[in-house]
């Protein structure tokens, strides 16, 4: 059979008094008692944050200080409650990365508006923008809860590239078989 | 002149006794919206004659965001975070109810692995969101510690969601087609030592209620919900089969490859509030049985389909090197999975009962209709019903044994 019905059986005499009830109730409660600490002493103590959290999301260089995003602003796009703002700009031609050819000139993410929810990582086609480690984030006043490019950078850091893209572009160019 | 009802014990029968003695009139109560025993912004317009409920209105709708019009205006993947929102106790059953009606839609088959991931999931979200109901209900009626042990090992539930999904609560984990991430390296192996150490502790747990004498006065033979109307007023879940109505979506219609594993439905036979609670109880119990069975014949592959191409979007390390799978992103998460002209409805049997949903579509990355049937708003339309000639302290208890969320009742 694949449905049981659940068993009721009627109280002892014993479990009417409630004294077996206590008791047991106080073994758990003994038990407990003596047992280690199930909390943590937050902030004193923090949680280990496994792999591939969803913290606070940030934008990331690579590890040679380039800026990854190339504001192609998919990520303003899929982001569904609307909390990245972009504005886009041109790097100018004497910079080393001018091959990339764009870069965010704003970038703002309304943390008093997004949920957490990864999309825009996802959908990154430079993997420029991570949500990293970052867990607890207050202000006082709207504005300090609109994170800037500024800021995104100071939280992003540096991740590792598996790809450098743009610089093997780069080299393929140089080499002469770049080409559009 | 009161009509004869009958009333459950002798506090009750004094007190009517002093108000036929006494001329009273009826008095209206407001229990809620911010009310503790209301679980949520739930506001039940109550009309009392001295203790006894003589009539019990619920108001519904302050936790409204009009979610299924937001959907109308997205794509189907960007849907997915708000689905967790619906029944936030349990929102990874809820992301892979919806992701599998959009499938359905797309004529889509997942691999064995994303249904087994699919089937481990939803039924760990089932432990976690009982823990978190009999927890509460135990706080309604009085007992204060099961609340603390069953939140303990509702944490333990949630690092394993963190560890999987990146995010304790709001777990966004389905996506149309598959799921967000493949499961992390030792994961099952965790999930396995938590089903280890788990059922002790239930059964601890359950002991602290299940023979307890206070805890039987308030829910036996209050709220009794008879089968028939359980049916009529579209019970579903724990609410339904405490009543006796042997009725289980992953029995009666399975998908995921319910069929594959063994588990029992408990059914209840009085329909109060006592069955309800042991129904609970007892799936717990099954769940883990599930659980076991999927990571014992854990099925490696893809975490995606794989033919979707219009659907699924591509790898990032394809993303990041091959133009072609550049372009082939924008396209999809810009115009959305691409989805034939049709409608589908689709229903999962989630911890709070069977969560649908109907979704038109006219073709296209973005549904012109997507309706939501919430298993709690349903669970729900019985209240004026089972609450009638109750005390005002059994509504309370009436309430928990519901277990409900107001996030999907108002979506
Ligand atoms: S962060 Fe990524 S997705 Fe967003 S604009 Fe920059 S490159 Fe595009
Ligand atoms: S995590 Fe989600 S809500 Fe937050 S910025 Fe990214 S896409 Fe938007």
């Amino acid at each position: 059979m694949s449905f049981k019905t659940v068993e009721r059986k009627p109280l002892s005499f014993a479990e009417r008094t409630y004294v077996p009830q206590i008791l047991g109730g106080l073994k758990t409660t003994f038990k407990k008692m003596v047992k280690p600490n199930e909390t943590l002493e937050y902030p004193e103590a923090r949680p280990t944050i496994p792999p591939g959290y969803r913290g606070v999301p940030t934008l990331v260089k690579d590890p040679n200080g380039r800026e990854k995003c190339v504001s192609c602003q998919l990520c303003e796009f899929v982001c569904p409650p609307k909390a990245i703002r972009i504005k886009p700009g041109e790097i100018p031609a004497d910079d080393p990365t001018a091959h990339v050819e764009k870069a965010p000139q704003e970038f703002d993410i309304d943390m008093l508006r997004c949920i957490y929810c990864g999309l825009c990582q996802e959908v990154c086609p430079e993997e420029a923008i991570w949500l990293q480690n970052v867990f607890s984030l207050s202000g006082y006043t709207r504005e300090e809860m609109v994170n800037n490019k500024a800021k995104l950078y100071e939280l992003g850091g540096t991740l590792p590239d598996d790809h450098y893209k743009w610089d093997k572009k780069k080299a393929a160019e140089e080499a002469g078989n770049g080409g559009h | 002149m009161a009509t004869e009802f009958n009333v459950p014990d002798t506090a009750a029968k004094t007190a009517k006794a002093a108000s036929q003695e006494f001329e009273t009139e009826k008095m209206s109560l407001a229990m809620g919206p911010s009310h503790p025993s209301t679980h949520g912004v739930l506001r039940l317009q109550l009309e009392l004659d001295g203790e006894t409920v003589t009539h019990c209105d619920p108001v519904l709708g302050y936790l409204h965001r009009g979610d299924e019009k937001i959907a109308e205006n997205m794509t189907y993947n960007q849907f997915v975070p708000y689905t967790d929102r619906l029944d936030y106790l349990a929102p990874l059953a809820n992301n892979a109810a919806y992701a599998a009606a959009v499938e359905k839609l797309a004529n889509l088959e997942v691999p064995a692995r994303v249904q087994a991931i699919r089937v481990i999931t939803s039924e760990m979200a089932r432990v976690s969101s009982h823990l978190m109901g009999l927890g509460a209900y135990g706080i309604d009626v009085g007992a204060w510690s099961v609340f603390l042990y069953s939140f303990t090992e509702r944490e333990k539930l949630y690092t394993l969601f963190e560890e999987l999904t990146g995010a304790r609560f709001t777990t966004s984990y389905s996506r149309i087609g598959g799921v967000a991430r493949d499961v992390p390296e030792g994961w099952t192996d965790r999930v396995l030592a938590f089903c280890d150490q788990f059922p002790p502790i239930l059964d601890e747990i359950l002991k602290l209620l299940t023979r307890n004498k206070i805890f039987m006065d308030r829910t036996v033979d209050v709220g009794v919900i008879t089968a028939k109307d359980a049916v009529a007023y579209g019970l579903s879940g724990p609410n339904l089969r405490g009543s006796g109505v042997k009725s289980d979506l992953r029995k009666d219609r399975p998908y995921w490859g319910y069929d594959q594993y063994e588990f029992e439905v408990p059914v209840g036979s009085k329909g109060d509030c006592y069955d309800r609670y042991l129904c609970r109880g007892e799936e717990m119990k099954q769940s883990i049985r599930i659980i076991r069975q999927a990571i014992a014949k854990f099925p490696a592959g893809d975490y995606y389909a794989k033919d979707a191409v219009r659907i699924f979007a591509p790898k990032k390390d394809k993303v990041l090197t091959s133009m072609e799978e550049l372009i082939n992103n924008f396209m999809i998460v810009t115009e959305g999975p691409q989805m034939p002209a049709g409608e589908v409805y689709f229903e999962a049997e989630n911890p709070k009962g069977t969560l649908g949903f109907f979704i038109v579509s006219k073709g296209g990355g973005v549904p012109w209709r997507l309706k939501i049937r919430g298993p709690s708003f349903c669970n729900l339309s019985i209240l004026p019903k089972v609450c009638q000639d109750e005390l005002v302290s059994d509504v309370v208890s009436i309430l928990g044994s519901l277990d409900f969320v107001m996030g999907e009742c108002d979506r």
